[in-house]
């Protein structure tokens, strides 16, 4: 599903003195099956942002589009439930929204409060336990007992047995050790591609974003600061310090190969392994561009 | 982030009510209760209103505020006035509809009763408005001192406050996530019949009472960790005191008082 923001703004308590606008005059499009990062720093608006994707917030002013849902000031759509089955939000600590008392159940959860049938929902579950990297002997057990890794993907297990066709994720990989990190941030990405996704992926991770993302939006204390594709973002170290964000890792080794070499390698979003590459070239003599 | 609004209705400022020890407060608004009944003519019940007034003009509140803390006791004030109205039958007929009258004393007695009420809610709002929670809890902890004597568990009452008022925007801002993210899938807390939605609350009531015993056993821990065994030799980081703006308001409500007395009729 596309999703257009027009001018939109959020605040916070309107019409009272402890307004606060989160969100101010933002516009951007972002087309059905791509993969964005949004990035910024902390209380830049991004979790703001994404709760406009299925109706949890409505726009103060402007409108939000996504697919054939159009959302408003003072105008919610009638379909507001078919808009959540299409749209799944991965919050910020997913595991904070478990509660039945198997993991089962609360997976199957969210499927039925969508009227999915009870035969179907199964069949979800059985798909998507081995994708999110649980053993199907933890399915009869309370999701209290678990891990907290564990307890997370039960949570995203929950959110993607709804099928939905736009997936947002609030900085789905929080507090998890880095290899869970990965292994979370690669299932979604091969879930993106099997199941042609929108991907909205929050993010404090400029190389989470550079790997996965084919669009980048930078936020800043509510404004959209820069936005575009990865390299072309992530190329700009000057514009992203002064937001304190940094550049990836390999852009900022780029630029200090450059000041110990004196030899310029132009960053075009190559990876730890390209780059390698690259730089024997260039020891051994020849051109990058050969 | 925003606490202040969602820790009861204080209103954060810089005025004299604000800057006031809040025992002077608590102890003059203890007392301000028995005075309102004090006044029974119109210079008398001036005198309270001036009062009232001033306070609330010095605390700088906006007066939206103070309305809004009202609003709930509106009602209660006007059915009181009504209610005098139409039982008080002294004085001289003022209207007559029908075969009702209105005499003049129930209006007057009517007016007289409202407005104590009305003075008396301002007052106490004002004191929620200009002290925070913390403030008042230290307050009572202080003042009750006292108590300790007959073996009266004041440090521990005092902390209880002190930790529930903590905790209190910690756990609208969990409410405001979890049902977020159970609306996220699929439950509807505002539609359906009061079964289905008393069905809906479940998946918010179990996960904030598990993050409130989680959140409860860690707080224990830290404290034991950092030596916390009691009120026994507590020093305070807030010490309270008593400026000389304290014995200044103390003095006028003194002169006030007075002024009741000289001015009321006996
Ligand atoms: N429920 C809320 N009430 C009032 N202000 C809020 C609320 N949630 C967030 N804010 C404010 O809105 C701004 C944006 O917050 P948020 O969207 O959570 O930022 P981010 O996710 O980028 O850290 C922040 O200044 C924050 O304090
Ligand atoms: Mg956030």
């Amino acid at each position: 599903m596309d999703i257009t923001f027009n001018n939109v703004s959020y605040i916070y308590q309107e019409n009272s003195p402890f307004a606060h606008k989160a969100i101010e005059d933002l516009n951007f499009h972002i087309p059905s099956g791509s993969f964005v990062a949004v990035i910024g720093h902390t209380g830049s608006g991004k979790s703001t942002l994404i709760q406009h994707l299925n109706g949890l917030a409505m726009p103060s002013r402007g409108e939000v589009t996504i697919g054939d849902f159009h959302l408003k000031a003072k105008e919610k759509p009638k379909n507001m439930r078919e808009l959540r089955s299409k749209v799944g939000v991965v919050f910020q600590y997913p595991e904070h929204q478990l509660f039945e008392e198997t993991v089962v159940k609360d997976i199957a959860f969210g499927p039925e409060n969508f009227g999915v049938e009870k035969a179907v929902i199964e069949e979800r579950i059985r798909d998507i336990i081995p994708a999110v990297g649980l053993s199907e002997d933890i399915l009869e057990r309370s999701p209290f007992d678990l891990s907290g890794g564990q307890m997370r993907r039960v949570a995203i297990a929950g959110v993607m047995a709804v099928q939905p066709e736009v997936l947002v994720l609030d900085e789905p990989t929080a507090g998890l050790d880095p290899r869970g990190q990965k292994e979370i941030l690669q299932m979604f990405y091969e879930l993106h591609k099997r199941q042609g996704l929108t991907t909205i992926l929050v993010t404090h991770s400029m190389e989470d974003a550079l790997k996965y993302a084919d669009h980048v939006l930078i936020m800043n204390k509510g404004k959209k600061y820069m936005e575009g594709n990865p390299v072309e973002v992530f190329t700009q170290k000057d514009a992203l310090h002064k937001v304190q964000l940094d550049v990836p890792e390999s852009v900022a080794f780029l630029s200090k190969f450059e000041k110990r070499f004196k030899y310029s390698l132009p960053f075009k979003g190559q990876t730890v392994d390209e780059m390698a590459e690259d730089i024997r070239r260039v020891v051994q003599g020849g051109r990058i561009d050969e | 982030m925003n606490n202040t609004l969602i820790i009861g209705q204080y209103v954060p400022g810089n005025s004299l009510v604000h800057k006031l020890d809040p025992r002077t407060k608590i102890t003059l608004i203890f007392f301000f209760v028995f005075i309102v009944f004090l006044a029974n003519n119109v210079v008398s019940y001036s005198i309270l209103a001036l009062f009232a007034l001033a306070s609330m003009v010095t605390s700088r509140v906006p007066i939206r505020f103070i309305m809004k803390g009202l609003t709930p006791v509106w009602f209660l004030i006007v059915f009181t006035f009504i209610l005098h109205i139409i039982v008080t039958k002294e004085g001289t007929v003022w209207l007559e509809i029908y075969s009702f009258q209105i005499y003049s004393g129930g209006v007057f007695q009517g007016i007289a009763i409202s407005l104590r009420f009305f003075l008396l809610i301002l007052i106490t709002s004002l004191l929620t408005l200009t002290t925070t929670p913390i403030e008042i809890t230290d307050a009572i902890e202080d003042m009750l001192h006292p108590l300790k004597k007959v073996k009266f568990p004041v440090h521990e009452l005092a902390l209880m406050m002190s930790i529930s008022l903590r905790f209190i925007p910690t756990l609208m801002q969990e409410t405001e996530k979890i049902s977020k993210a159970q609306a996220s899938r699929g439950v509807d807390f505002r539609t359906g019949s009061i079964k289905d939605r008393a069905k809906a609350v479940v998946p918010l009531l179990i996960p904030l009472f598990v993050s409130a015993f989680k959140r409860a056993e860690e707080l224990a821990m830290a404290m034991e960790a950092r030596g916390y065994k009691g009120g026994e030799g507590r020093t305070k980081l807030r010490e309270l005191k008593i400026n000389a703006r304290d014995i200044a308001v103390y003095l006028l409500f003194i002169a006030v008082i007075a002024g009741l007395l000289l001015t009321r009729g006996y």
